[in-house]
């Protein structure tokens, strides 16, 4: 992937900006398709789905008191893993976003409500609806992009740090509830900036640290120790680890779906000054990308599964995404954009795809045969020794080299290119 | 979401042992408070945010109805007249009315208000023709000053439409309605009523059948006067209709135009009055108005093309912001009164008070003057 504004068939280039408003208006049109028929039904999924998660916990944790046996503690920590997974995906997320906002339910609320997970409610809001959903792929701005520890876009820079992003991104994986809440932080740029001395940072971690001591006395201390009497401590704790690490692979595995894969745009920073109203749409729509699949699993990934639909109307109450979007999807074939949707396991492959091919430099992998491995490897070494100037010189080689062998095969065998384009 | 504190009569030590029992119940449910899980099961147990489950629903005239209502167990009583402000979440939404307790304590600790449907009225109209048994509605403590001395004396009630309902209250806890018909216990003999009622007309009369009938046992003497067949009540002629007025203090509720001259009248009069207003204000929705924020008690003159952030802003209220374009919702903040247009769409959002609406200061402009609690 490149910027959108620097690739040779840029996807837009065949939309007027009155074409771009159009769409805007076409848009707005859907959106308010759904407020006008917002009500008393979408309250009531809402509350059910918060209820049937709550007895869902209730009744994981009860079996889990006497995970001492075998069945007992798979149920239970399945059924806790599901419930997390509810808890962050279908309800935190969105009623974070203010979905229900609509209702003036005070407990179900963006304004009260707390979520299961390391971050606190306040900062994932800051750096996720106010920076990643305003600044969605912009590279420099949206630090979603790679969670600032991973390179995503050939227009970054190489580092030998990249080589190792495969494993950063798997721990991450891991621990992602601990990742999100270090990223809500800024934890890695204010080590970096000497800005851990700054007194609202302070302030944030003492926030995040009380959180994670609240969250891990729970699930670590005051569950084991209620099923103590079974002589069900040790199985209880392992249970809530491994429904925490099932909620964060989920988790993780459903956003990397979202903006990661490949065909999703990314964009310049400098091509977001001015931006209209419909060029952010725009925007919005290149840079997601959708997870097909059934309504369980909508609902497990609490609708992000219509993350292009979710990307162009946040607020919008998430079981309303799948109504519209047929329509949304009309829109895109009418103004000849690509609606990036796959299923879940080849849309999770796809963008760890992009991790293992961008951990590298551009070209390498293309470049590179059994043959000629250990030349490649020693050329690799070189650049990881090296300065910028180095990596910069090679990676333009191995590019150009990489471009020309593409343009031979293509010369080569014009038929068979055809047929598989086809 | 308070969560329950122990009762200071236990001893010292089981004091402590149920705050420990309480933080304990915290630290297992947190982010959630143990009450969020026992609402689910005992939404009226001591200790719960207040709520009440309506229990019955009774037809009183074809545009009015009586909802009997079972509140939790922390409701702390009522004097009869006063009234309660009830949430209900109509097309979804939660809306708070105030309605008036229409009876005094009950035997079965259940209250009733008695609702009358209002053209395009968002709650009353629920409340009266699809409000469901078993539902259930949020409450407030009971509130109001529009109640009896305790000590008796000689008024008038001069009631209105719908304002029929807290006097309704005041007689029947006074003289009670039995099988064998309506009573007069001692403790009501000092109380000396005339209501006088007045309706469009007859048959849209709530409680008319009940004001009879006390009227019938000798508990009050009734003057109803109905618009169709005696004209529109003149106030100037009260003393007609009750001569000894003077005696008298004026208990009044009804729409405002009747309030209003009540007021001009007993004012030149130098007579006693007391009333209860139904609607306390009405918010008026134009374009663009003055808007206050009352902890930093600053006032700023907005059009109605500018967000209120911005108009805030350049006043140099300190305002908290995110995308600017309504995605976000990191701008909100709560409108006490007053009203707002969404510049997207142009929806208008209205708050009166007690309503504390939660809007985005970023895509709404004033719709007349409004005030935030920021
Ligand atoms: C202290 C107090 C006690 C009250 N007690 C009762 C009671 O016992 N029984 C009862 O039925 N109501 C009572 N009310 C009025 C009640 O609170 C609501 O205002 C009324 O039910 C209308 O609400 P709504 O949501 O249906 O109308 P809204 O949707 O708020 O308003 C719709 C339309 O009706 C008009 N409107 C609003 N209120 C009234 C009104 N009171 N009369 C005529 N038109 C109105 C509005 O201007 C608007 O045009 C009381 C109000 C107060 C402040
Ligand atoms: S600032 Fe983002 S919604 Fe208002």
């Amino acid at each position: 992937m490149t910027v959108m504004q620097k690739k040779a068939d840029n996807p837009i280039a065949h939309l007027t900006s009155a074409d771009i408003e159009q769409l805007g208006r076409e848009l707005d049109a859907i959106r308010q398709s759904i407020l006008d028929t917002r009500g008393a039904d979408d309250a009531a999924y809402i509350r059910k789905v918060i209820a049937t998660q709550r007895y869902l916990e209730l009744g994981s944790r009860a079996v889990l008191l006497f995970s001492i046996f075998p069945p007992a503690w798979l149920v239970g920590t399945a059924g806790l893993g599901v419930a997390k997974i509810l808890e962050n995906m279908e309800i935190g997320h969105n009623v974070l976003h203010g979905q229900w906002d609509w209702m003036r339910d005070p407990k179900i609320h963006s304004t009260t409500w707390e979520w299961d997970n390391a971050t606190p409610a306040e900062q994932w809001k800051h750096s996720h609806n106010e920076l990643h959903h305003t600044y969605t792929n912009v590279i420099g701005k949206d630090n979603d992009l790679g969670y600032g520890i991973m390179r995503v876009d050939e227009d970054q820079p190489w580092t030998p740090a990249a080589l190792g992003q495969v494993g950063y991104n798997f721990v991450n994986m891991m621990f992602f509830e601990y990742g999100i809440a270090a990223y809500d932080l800024e934890l890695r740029g204010n080590l970096a900036r000497g800005g851990t001395k700054d007194p609202k940072f302070k302030e944030n971690a003492r926030k995040v640290v009380r959180k994670i001591r609240r969250q891990a006395t729970k699930d670590y201390v005051v569950h084991p120790l209620l099923a103590l009497p079974t002589g069900s401590f040790l199985p209880t704790l392992a249970a809530n680890a491994v429904a925490n690490v099932i909620r964060n692979v989920w988790s993780h595995s459903v956003i990397m779906c979202g903006h990661f894969p490949e065909g999703v745009e990314t964009f310049e920073k400098r091509s977001i000054d001015g931006e209209t109203k419909g060029e952010w749409y725009v925007r919005q729509m290149l840079g997601s990308a959708n997870i097909s699949g059934s309504k369980l699993m909508h609902i497990m990934t609490g609708n992000l599964s219509h993350q292009i639909e979710h990307h162009l109307f946040p607020d919008l109450p998430s079981n309303r995404y799948a109504e519209i979007a047929p329509q949304v999807q009309a829109l895109f074939e009418k103004y000849g954009l690509t609606y990036c949707a796959r299923p879940l396991v080849p849309q999770v492959y796809s963008a760890w795809h992009k991790v293992v091919r961008l951990s590298l430099p551009n070209g390498w992998l293309e470049t590179t045969s059994v043959k000629n491995l250990p030349s490649q490897l020693k050329l690799l070494y070189g650049m990881v020794k090296g300065g910028p100037r180095v990596r910069r010189a090679a990676q333009a080689r191995m590019v150009q080299q990489a471009r020309k062998a593409r343009e031979a095969k293509a010369a080569a065998a014009p038929v068979a290119e055809e047929r598989a384009a086809a | 979401m308070s969560a329950p504190t122990a009762t200071p009569s236990l001893p010292r030590s089981e004091r402590a042992w149920s705050r420990r029992a309480v933080r304990l119940a915290e630290a297992a449910t947190t982010p959630l408070l143990p009450a969020d899980y026992l609402d689910l099961f005992a939404p009226l147990r001591p200790g719960a945010a207040l709520r009440g489950r309506i229990v019955e629903v009774v037809p009183e005239t074809a545009d009015a109805a009586t909802l009997v209502i079972k509140p939790g167990s922390d409701w702390a009583g009522h004097l009869p007249g006063q009234y309660v402000r009830v949430g209900v979440d109509v097309d979804g939404v939660r809306q708070w009315r105030a309605y008036s307790l229409t009876h005094g304590a009950r035997r079965d600790g259940h209250l009733s208000i008695t609702v009358k449907a209002v053209p395009d009225g968002v709650v009353s109209t629920y409340l009266v023709r699809e409000a469901k048994p078993g539902t259930l509605v949020h409450l407030e403590q009971a509130a109001g000053d529009f109640v009896l001395p305790g000590e008796g004396g000689k008024f008038l009630m001069v009631t209105a439409g719908s304002g029929i309902t807290p006097v309704i209250g005041m007689l029947r806890n006074l003289f009670p309605s039995t099988a064998q018909g309506v009573l007069r216990p001692a403790r009501s003999s000092a109380y000396d009523i005339v209501v006088l009622h007045v309706a469009p007309s007859e048959p849209d009369s709530i409680f008319l059948r009940d004001l009879q009938a006390l009227d019938a046992a000798g508990a009050i003497r009734l003057v109803a006067r109905y618009d169709d067949t005696h004209g529109v009540l003149d106030v100037d002629s009260l003393t007609d209709l009750v001569p000894d007025l003077a005696e008298r203090v004026t208990f009044a509720c009804g729409p405002a135009g009747l309030l209003d001259a009540l007021e001009a009248h007993h004012d030149e009069a130098g007579l006693a009055l007391q009333t209860e207003k139904f609607r306390v204000s009405r918010v008026a929705v134009g374009e663009g108005g003055s808007v206050s924020f009352a902890q930093s008690g600053t006032t700023v003159d907005a059009d109605g093309g500018t967000p209120i952030l911005d108009a805030a802003e350049e006043a140099g209220v300190l305002m908290p912001s995110g995308c600017r374009m309504g995605v976000c919702f990191g701008c909100v903040l709560p409108l006490t009164e007053g009203a707002v247009r969404d510049l997207r769409n142009g929806e208008v959002t209205v708050a009166t008070p007690g309503d504390n609406v939660i809007v985005q200061t970023c895509i709404n402009a004033a719709a007349g003057p409004c005030e935030f609690d920021h």
